[in-house]
């Protein structure tokens, strides 16, 4: 469509007014769109708007620039990883935790811990590993469920077992 | 043992027995492992590397044959591109290991049930493979072998994400079970498109003969897992086991029987041609044996023909495979002359029309 106006450039800027009840559009280029007066400042407005949406998605999707340090390990950088899709050295699963942790839950599931098989060495002794992952395991989701159902008196005595096996 | 002793006979998963051996030609499982201490392997320099496959090597070959009876070690830096071929053939390594560069390797045993790759996208990729419906035996196996090396490797491990792997798909368990189903008469009557539907709802993946990237051929389909943690490993498998393959046996086996009492013609035209086909042909490709193979083998379950063994099927299928065939002949050969040979081979195992 060209613009009303010059007849000259492609319109991209369309206008609906109700002038007495009646409705009147006008399909313009951004060039005499902003000499319309009132309009002008708007049809220059946008840009922010699309910078604000684009730090959003950036943000969002881990992408944005200043906030994760490199692996001190490996050198790995966020950015790197998300190109390459692999991971440098144990320790980025420390490093980028934060970031990693949505991304892992939407490849398994929606799964945040793991709960099966754990080395034997290294280990608590007398405490059956396993076990106790798994009993984590029902505790966060029986928090997830008390907070749902808004037992929220019933959440915070969950809340203190988790930390007080997390602290063992 | 020598990695020459192979390209004769078939391998273990190819035995062609096994539970529900007319459908599962095999069950897989694997992990995978990092050491601590040491750079995953996209952030290893070529020394960083050598000392991972280094001690690797050592520790697998140290505990012997409590991994895997007479076990042996094959250096993939030093293999000719014919025996790493020959590897990927026999499934005891994967494409991208026998192509990548640097230092790797693979440790087998004997009967190739077991496979353990050094240096693929993880430090150690555990395996077994079983014939016909075996999960749980592979699984006690391979987290009895996993054990073993464990006490001389200390693997990478976080109580959050579990085993870490290079790549956070495979986090947690590092398990990937692989059942290798036979389909044809899914593919005959176009339903293996409510298979794949079912799978992706089941969020398990489904891939050809050679796994990831591979088409499937002679109608081979691999189901395995995606979701690696947050799933304890038996439970991993009791589903397959008891859930996601008796679904798809029941739909394949649905299917053989509408085409034995519906369509008795287009079965048996197809089980013929196919036969006919081997026993006359004197150029055949890989495609065309594989295809006429899958035909065979569902016209042999279904009692169309009675004068071939399963075992005779799985010979052809391994051995007139690019790489092993070219070992049988002691040279390399391409084009017509390979598919000459072929052909050859086919018709010696089956005998002429």
């Amino acid at each position: 469509m060209k613009c009303e106006n010059c007849n000259n450039s492609q319109a991209t800027v369309h206008l609906t007014e109700i002038k007495a009840g009646k409705k009147i559009e006008k399909h313009l280029c951004e060039a005499c769109a902003s000499q319309i007066e009132g309009i002008g400042a708007a049809v220059k407005g946008h840009q922010p708007i699309n910078e604000l949406l684009t730090n959003f998605v950036m943000a969002h999707s881990g992408l944005a620039k200043e906030q994760v340090a490199n692996c001190e390990d490996c050198g790995m950088s966020w950015a790197e990883f998300r190109q390459s899709g692999l991971l440098g050295c144990a320790n980025d699963y420390k490093v980028f935790e934060r970031e990693l942790a949505p991304l892992i839950q939407r490849a398994h599931e929606g799964a945040t811990h793991h709960i099966g098989k754990v080395p034997s060495r290294g280990q608590p002794v007398g405490v059956p590993a396993r076990r106790r992952t798994v009993d984590m395991d029902r505790l966060r989701k029986d928090l997830a469920r008390a907070v749902e159902a808004e037992d929220y008196e019933r959440a915070a005595k969950i809340r203190d077992q988790i930390r007080l096996a997390d602290q063992e | 043992m020598k990695l020459s002793d192979l390209a004769t006979r078939a391998g273990e998963w190819l035995r062609g027995d096994g539970p529900l051996s007319e459908i599962v030609i095999s069950s897989r499982i694997r992990l995978a492992r990092n050491v601590a201490g040491h750079n995953f392997l996209s952030r290893c320099t070529r020394a960083q590397r050598n000392t991972v496959e280094h001690k690797t090597r050592a520790a697998i070959l140290a505990a012997g044959d409590l991994v895997a009876k007479n076990l042996f070690y094959v250096d993939l830096a030093d293999a000719p591109e014919i025996d790493r071929q020959l590897l990927v053939e026999r499934h005891l390594i994967s494409k991208p290991h026998a192509q990548a560069e640097g230092s790797r390797g693979v440790a087998v045993g004997e009967d190739e049930s077991v496979s353990i790759m050094v240096n693929e996208e993880d430090h150690l990729r555990l395996q077994v493979l079983r014939s016909g419906l075996q999960l749980e035996e592979a699984w006690e196996l391979i987290n009895k072998i996993d054990d073993t090396l464990e006490r001389t490797l200390d693997f990478a491990f976080n109580p959050r994400f579990g085993y870490l792997t290079a790549c956070p798909t495979n986090v947690g368990t590092g398990i990937r079970v692989s059942v290798m189903l036979h389909l044809p008469a899914l593919k005959l009557t176009g339903d293996i498109e409510r298979v794949f539907r079912a799978a992706k709802d089941m969020r398990l993946a489904v891939r050809g003969l050679y796994g990831e990237g591979t088409e499937a051929t002679g109608d081979f389909y691999q189901i395995s897992n995606q979701t690696t943690l947050g799933k304890v490993e038996e439970d991993i498998i009791q589903d397959f086991k008891h859930v996601v393959i008796p679904k798809i046996i029941d739909y394949e086996h649905h299917a053989r029987r509408t085409l034995l009492s519906e369509r008795t013609a287009v079965l048996d035209d197809k089980v013929f041609r196919a036969v006919g086909l081997l026993r006359s042909a004197r150029l055949l490709t890989s495609e065309e044996v594989l295809s006429a193979l899958s035909h065979l083998r569902l016209g042999m379950n279904l009692g169309r023909i009675k004068d071939i063994q399963v075992r005779t099927i799985n010979e052809i299928l391994l051995l007139t495979q690019p790489a092993h065939l070219q070992k049988m002949l002691a040279k390399k050969v391409e084009g017509d002359a390979r598919r000459s040979a072929r052909a050859d081979f086919v018709r010696q195992k089956l005998g002429s029309a």
